[in-house]
């Protein structure tokens, strides 16, 4: 099927989950990674279980922060 | 390597990171990338702090995604990210260095700490033997080498 990730086409399996999509890009620091598809947030504890699909538009955005101290 | 920055970006900086305080304000950069290496900022994005105080900043992911996609539709590249120090100097602090994970980012600091005299410095985080390392780039604003 395919799927678009961080704006680039890509050819991915069938049934692949959100974990296995960070496994296959391999996602530098994935424990900073926040993963929108079609725009939703995507809660850390479903990138196990979340299924994606056909045309899914999938964000890589690593948490940006820091402090003064 | 030398990274540079419009002035009237600068100026957009400096006044959202005025009103924001006392909280740290933060934002992106996005531009383009030289064949020498050398980094030119073309766009800031000032974007909201979600932990509002002046000792922490989380840029909001929300705002995060609808800066990459505009980065990707101006056919800008993403370069790294700035914050303010309302009350310290403009140098990574402990937390800057432990939660900066892209060693292909530069991240920009503007302390206000003396007033009207705002100090923006560019920095190079990266892991090296397990340590943190830091440099400072070349920064230069509206063609003026920059920072202290």
């Amino acid at each position: 099927m395919k799927i678009t990730v961080g704006g680039e086409k890509k050819e991915v399996k069938e049934n692949l989950t959100i974990a296995e999509l960070i496994e296959l890009e391999q996602v530098e620091t994935p424990e900073y990674v926040t993963v929108s598809v079609n725009e939703e947030f995507i809660d850390k504890d479903a990138f196990q279980s979340h299924v994606l699909k056909e045309g899914d538009e999938v964000e890589f955005l690593y948490f940006m922060g820091g402090g003064a101290s | 390597m030398r990274i540079t920055l419009k002035q009237s970006d600068f100026d957009s900086m400096y006044e959202y990171a005025m009103k924001e305080r006392p909280d740290e304000a933060c934002g992106l950069i996005a531009g383009i990338e030289n064949e020498d290496g050398s980094r030119d900022i073309q766009k800031v994005y000032l974007l909201t702090n979600k932990d509002h105080t002046n000792e922490h900043f989380s840029i909001d992911p929300r705002e995060q995604l609808k800066a990459v996609k505009d980065m990707r539709q101006n056919g800008l590249k993403p370069l790294g990210n700035w914050h303010s120090h309302p009350e310290s100097p403009s140098r990574p602090s402990e937390e800057d260095k432990k939660l900066a994970n892209d060693s292909s980012a530069s991240y920009l600091i503007l302390s206000l700490q003396e007033e009207g005299k705002p100090v923006l410095n560019a920095f190079h985080i990266e892991t090296v033997d397990g340590e943190k390392t830091v440099r400072k780039e070349e920064l230069v604003i509206g063609g003026a080498n920059h920072g202290t």
